[in-house]
């Protein structure tokens, strides 16, 4: 070897990774972008950033198996004549029926109805399945008002207008053509196999004045009754929570750029809307700048998994949160046991989400009526109840641990951040300091 | 003028069965109960609203066979997701007006703004003047006869049911169109994508003979008009239709 020329180790560039780079390749041979469904995969700050104290000198702790830590919440109080109450702070995300097959739809709806919660339809109407098995069912009321008529209105629990998710806030969606069986094309009053896109305006009305008088009229066809919610993808959380109470929601649900889709293009997944961690906190200043935190009720989504992050995101001042993807694992999704079939689809148990293509080992989200037999409702309803159980005794845990006797007595003073991103995101101070970075005005 | 605290109105609900419902007496919230404390349209003829004055939601969610007359002009929504029941409107119409009905008929003697029977199921909505722009976007079903002309963007993603047009329609009509139905009679501003005319066959001439005949219009021929539809070449999404978007 000659000392005058030594060899160097071959670099990979870091950013042309191999990821990227398969990226280019792939653009380059099909032409067209990435569509694919689930939620931000990309790493950012969550949280895994943030620890809690617990309880010492200064405050003590509750006994963990003897006194009392409530979870219940109480959904829509502000105009609702019949609020929703709730035995845990953990709803079910809208999912559509169609996007998932009727089993998963009966599933969510079998595990929340046990757990004392509630679950929400999605982007096709709803199923007798899904409110037959949903004691407490929360109707969206979509910009492609696929479905939608007075009578599921009246039967619904609570009306969700979903004015954007966290996944592509500003945009709408697409149910590809192999995903509308005849069932599905017919709720959706489309022919079969075209795709079906889901618009992202609502077709009547535009702004926040708008949205006071649909409100108005919703109200006014259901004589009052139902909770209102306003649900908004992380985009600006403090105007857009601010313009919500305005036009006179009883609850906003506030889903950040973890928060997952049916469908849609990988670019505006990745690069479009702030993370979970960074919404909360001006939602919640912008309830407390109008006088209506705990009044107008704020339900967090977007990257929940487990009691901790439930804790947290109600530490910051959520009232509820939601969960969506971690209840598709729940049921069985990306599950190692179909690992043979997911290599066949050119993936691996853990990174399917070509949920949109209708080939789902797993059977969830597919109208392949072989496929979704797969799904057992009545076995998966209890996996996620059981889940849910396990997140709230979590939840519990930690909050009995900070001597709190309701989960919504967890509070910001509990918390500290182990980056400096997080502790600004969240505005409590960086683990081992006093510093809360950004402090100021939003 | 009656105004309504839309965060506010009374939640207290008042058994009313006169025929005649003055706005500047009762609130909105104790017309719109009292129409859905309706159990049995049978009985029930000739609801007459007086005093509307702009008010939004007049009328929402009937569900029986009642014939309203509301005297006066209407804001936003007016008839919003009606079943059955039969609107007149003696003045004209804000925003949405018969957005998604269901079944029965709404008729505006006046002009109508934006998004006229947006979403509608099914059912008649006949606008006497001029409808805004946005008249019939994502139609499921309805059927919309307008006397006058339609603004910019009608009939946008229209999904199924017929838009009948007796005067010109403006840009960009049928823009994104799936299997709904248009018949205008005047001309057409500019088509929107994927939106073309068609061949008007015998079976389209009588069913705009029969929609012309329940709204009551007797001044003009079905062959005056010319049908419009979706040419589906965007049913099924493909890289080289993208400069159509």
């Amino acid at each position: 070897m000659s000392y005058h020329n030594p060899p160097t180790t071959p670099r990979k560039s870091a950013t042309f990774d191999e990821y990227a780079m398969s990226e280019i390749r792939r653009a380059a041979a099909t032409g067209i972008y990435d569509i694919r469904g689930s939620g931000a995969k990309r790493k950012v700050p969550h949280f895994d950033d943030l620890l809690f104290l617990g309880a010492s000198i200064s405050r003590y702790p509750l006994e963990g198996y003897r006194e009392k830590c409530d979870t219940s919440v109480v959904l829509g109080t502000r105009f609702a004549k019949k609020p929703i109450e709730l035995k845990i702070p953990i709803t079910v995300a809208g999912m559509s029926f169609g996007s998932l097959s009727g089993p998963a739809k009966e599933a969510l709806g079998r595990g929340a109805t046990l757990s004392g919660t509630s679950t929400t339809t999605g982007d096709g109407g709803m199923t007798e399945e899904e409110r037959g098995h949903s004691k407490q069912l929360v109707y969206q009321y979509l910009p492609s008002r696929y479905g939608m008529n007075p009578r599921d209105l009246r039967r619904a629990d609570a009306i969700e207008i979903v004015v954007g998710q966290g996944a592509k806030p500003g945009g709408g969606g697409m149910l590809l053509g192999q995903k509308i069986s005849d069932r599905v094309a017919e709720m959706r009053t489309l022919p079969k196999g075209i795709d079906q896109r889901s618009a992202c305006r609502h077709p009547d009305w535009t702004g926040p004045d708008d949205l006071e008088i649909k409100i108005l009229e919703i109200r006014e066809i259901t004589d009052w009754e139902k909770p209102i919610y306003v649900k908004v993808g992380g985009a600006r959380p403090y105007y857009d929570t601010a313009l919500a109470v305005k036009a006179g929601a009883d609850v906003v649900v506030l889903d950040g750029m973890q928060g997952g889709t049916a469908a849609t293009q990988e670019v505006f997944i990745e690069h479009v809307g702030q993370p979970t961690l960074a919404c909360i906190r001006p939602a919640v200043k912008a309830l407390q700048d109008l006088g209506m935190h705990r009044k107008v009720q704020l339900i967090v989504s977007g990257g929940i998994r487990n009691g901790a992050d439930v804790a947290k995101a109600l530490a910051l001042g959520a009232d509820a949160v939601s969960v969506g993807t971690a209840a598709l694992i729940a049921l069985g999704d990306n599950d190692p046991r179909w690992e043979e079939e997911y290599q066949k689809l050119g993936t691996t148990a853990g990174a399917y989400d070509d949920w949109h293509e209708g080939k789902d080992p797993a059977g969830i989200t597919t109208q392949d009526v072989e496929l979704m037999k797969r799904v057992d409702p009545i076995a998966a309803g209890r996996r996620l109840a059981n889940y849910l159980k396990v997140m709230t005794l979590e939840a519990q845990t930690i909050a009995r641990a900070c001597g709190k006797n309701h989960l919504h007595n967890l509070e910001p003073e509990d918390l500290c951040a182990l980056s400096i991103e997080a502790a600004a995101m969240a505005g409590v101070p960086l683990a081992g300091t006093s510093w809360v970075p950004g402090k100021g005005p939003f | 003028m009656h105004s309504t605290n839309l965060a506010t109105a009374p939640l207290h609900q008042a058994n009313y069965t006169p025929k005649t419902f003055d706005l500047s007496k009762i609130t909105l919230r104790e017309f719109n109960q009292a129409l859905h404390n309706v159990k049995d349209a049978a009985g029930e003829s000739n609801w007459e609203v007086l005093n509307p004055k702009g008010s939004h939601a007049v009328a929402v969610g009937a569900e029986h066979a009642i014939s309203i007359d509301v005297q006066g002009s209407v804001g936003y929504y007016c008839g919003g997701m009606n079943q059955n029941s039969t609107i007149t409107v003696h003045g004209s119409a804000g925003p949405g007006v018969g957005e998604n009905m269901m079944s029965g008929a709404i008729i505006v003697k006046g002009d109508a703004s934006q998004y006229a029977g947006a979403t509608g199921r099914g059912g008649l909505l006949v606008i006497e003047g001029n409808a805004s722009s946005r008249c019939g976007i994502s139609m499921k079903g309805i059927n919309i006869v307008v006397r006058g002309n339609i603004g910019h963007m009608s009939a946008f993603m229209a999904q199924s049911g017929n838009l009948v047009v007796l005067g010109d329609a403006g840009d960009a009509l049928g823009d994104s169109i799936y299997e709904a139905r248009l018949f205008v009679r005047g001309s057409v501003k500019s088509l929107g994508a994927d939106c073309i005319k068609k061949e008007m066959r015998p079976e389209h001439i009588a069913i705009l003979k029969d929609l012309l005949d329940r709204a009551g219009i007797t001044d003009v021929k079905p062959e005056e008009f010319s049908r419009y539809g979706s040419a589906r070449t965007l049913y099924n999404f493909n890289i080289d239709n993208a400069d159509a978007y």
